[in-house]
């Protein structure tokens, strides 16, 4: 620049400034929506990768741990297979039925073949379900909860069920229960969609009545329809290893971190938020099932302070991401109490042999989790409804209590129906139970034609 | 000759170990062993339901060593090993009648 500009001097300059300026404005639009993706996409590709960590080896040594060692394996390879064949699956039309876009109307229920074979499944946000980040990003990082929904009912039915039972079982399940579910509350047009307007708003964050309610409910009507194992409960049958569920339950309480704050599908202040819910609520319900724990049996198990950790992480995931931590921490001591309420009095009770108790953590967790959202949630941390607008019970929606036991009911139903339809089915085409010969012998040996622990370690 | 197999605390073995190097033996075989006499075994909980384990880990220790020394390892593994809590264990002795060192073929108390 000169100092002294002459007027037509001035004229070009202030043009081409104007262009200058305005190419500035759109490099630096252009360069603040690349580095929100790539900051999303970081934290999502990561959440991702941590809730398949919470199915192997999370799930994997959880329940691998609570079965007796003939059994290892075979329980292993129930939440392997998961991670292999959901995954096909998923890529065909797993997808496509839990987030296909469907206008017509069983668009409230299930999603269309639109995106079969991840058709229209790319590198660029859709604008529907991700704004920032990926379609594809969303559709690995949804796959991820597909594989673990499964995977926990195998808790229920454990040590018991033909591999290949198991298998179709299961594929089915992920079809016809598990899509439409995921649909109804998370997809385009669902019926429970409180985001993308469904007509019976129900919360729930990262899954709780999903994910959570549906495989322990699922859980419960497979163990009733199989029976108990051969011996239970005469027989004893003791964890092989407290110390591999130890491991695993603690590698689900950090993939828990992926699973629920990843659920804000961005790395924002609601991503802190559900965080920070998280682990308050794990640490909460440890200490309740333990002192309950404490109080009747008068010592606090390990396994139990496990469990309790676990339940904890069940009952937030739903409101995780709508509370304050200090609800967090209320959620986290309610659920701990009540999921050891139905594990250590309401099974004893009535004598179904939950193996592994997918229902009483799970169904039961979930379940409670699903109310207490519907009465903890927050306008301040999440104003799904519209900015001050009120939530939550506390906050003076008490219609939204109403809204969440309608969620609820309707993945019981679901699961209820859904899953006695495919037993049923699954039995007559190739029958759900080993033999009880091969009971006895085990899964590992009976199933797989392998064992877990060769026979000179096999004495402890 | 004579064997000597007693059944001892886990927790006690070190303590018997040494007690027997100190009075010059120098084999012995050692077993990870189960079992319980008039010990009763304990209650494990898991998830509220009660387990009574009766049967508890313990060692089997065996020594063959000569007449004259037999009794002095016993008195060895009773000082070593004794708490005077039910579970200490048990000795046994047993007459041997002969040994074979495989190595160079020595019998009797040669080969022990």
């Amino acid at each position: 620049m000169g100092f002294a500009i002459s007027g037509t001097v001035l004229a070009q300059s202030q043009g081409e400034r104007i262009a200058a300026l305005e190419k500035q404005v759109a490099d630096a639009k252009t360069a603040v929506v690349s580095a929100q993706s790539a900051g999303d996409n970081a934290w999502m590709l990561v959440s991702a990768a941590l809730v398949l960590m919470m199915s192997g080896p999370g799930l994997a040594l959880f329940y691998g741990g609570l079965v007796r060692k003939k059994n290892i394996l075979g329980t292993m390879m129930q939440t392997f297979a998961m991670m292999a064949i959901i995954t096909v699956l998923w890529a065909l039309i797993g997808y496509s039925l839990a987030f296909g876009v469907n206008n017509g109307v069983s668009g409230s229920f299930i999603g269309g073949f639109s995106n079969a074979l991840l058709h229209g499944v790319g590198l660029v946000p859709d604008g529907v379900y991700v704004t920032t980040i990926p379609l594809q990003t969303f559709m690995v990082y949804q796959l991820m909860f597909a594989i673990i929904t499964p995977a926990l009912i195998t808790g229920a039915f454990a040590e018991r069920m033909k591999f290949s039972a198991m298998l179709l079982f299961l594929t089915l399940w992920a079809i016809f229960v598990y899509s439409p579910m995921a649909h109804m509350v998370w997809g385009q047009h669902g019926l429970l969609n409180a985001a993308l307007g469904g007509k019976f708003p129900t919360l729930d964050f990262a899954g709780g009545t999903v994910v959570h309610v549906t495989s322990g409910i699922s859980a419960l009507v497979t163990c009733l329809y199989l029976g108990k194992r051969v011996g239970y409960p005469k027989e004893p049958m003791p964890p092989h290893s407290v110390v591999l569920s130890f491991v695993g339950a603690c590698l689900l309480w950090v993939g828990w971190f992926g699973f629920n704050a990843g659920s804000a599908l961005a790395a924002n202040g609601l991503a802190t938020s559900a965080f920070v819910a998280t682990h308050f609520a794990a640490a909460a319900a440890a200490i309740s099932w333990s002192a309950a724990e404490w109080m009747k049996n008068g010592k606090p198990t390990a396994l139990g302070a496990i469990s309790g950790a676990v339940a904890g992480l069940v009952g937030i995931t739903p409101a995780a991401g709508f509370v304050t931590p200090i609800s967090a921490i209320a959620i986290g001591l309610i659920t701990g109490a009540f999921c050891f309420f139905m594990v250590f009095i309401v099974k004893m009770k009535f004598g179904y042999d939950d193996s592994l108790d997918a229902f009483g953590v799970h169904g039961a967790g979930g379940t409670i989790g699903a109310i207490l959202t519907g009465i903890f949630a927050n306008s301040a941390i999440n104003p799904i409804f519209g900015a001050g607008k009120a939530t939550g019970l506390l906050e003076g929606n008490g219609k939204q209590v109403l809204n969440q036991f309608v969620g609820v009911a309707l993945a019981w139903g679901i699961s209820i129906v859904g899953t006695l339809i495919l037993l049923f089915l699954v039995d007559k085409l190739v029958g759900l139970r080993v033999s009880e010969e091969d009971e006895r012998e085990g899964l590992d040996l009976s199933q797989h034609g392998e064992e877990g622990y060769h026979a000179e370690m096999s004495s402890h | 000759m004579q064997k000597i197999e007693a059944v001892i605390q886990p927790g006690k073995l070190d303590a018997v170990k040494e007690a027997l190097v100190e009075i010059g033996i120098d084999g012995m075989t050692i077993l990870e062993a189960r079992g319980h006499g008039r010990q009763k075994g304990h209650t494990e909980f898991y998830r509220g339901r009660e387990y009574s384990v009766d049967l508890l880990p313990k060692i089997k220790l065996e020594v063959v060593t000569t007449d004259e020394m037999a009794e002095k390892v016993v008195q060895a593994i009773i000082t070593a090993a004794q708490t005077g809590a039910i579970g200490d264990g048990k000795i046994f002795l047993s007459r041997i009648d002969d040994a074979i060192r495989i190595r160079n073929e020595d019998r009797g108390d040669l080969a022990l």
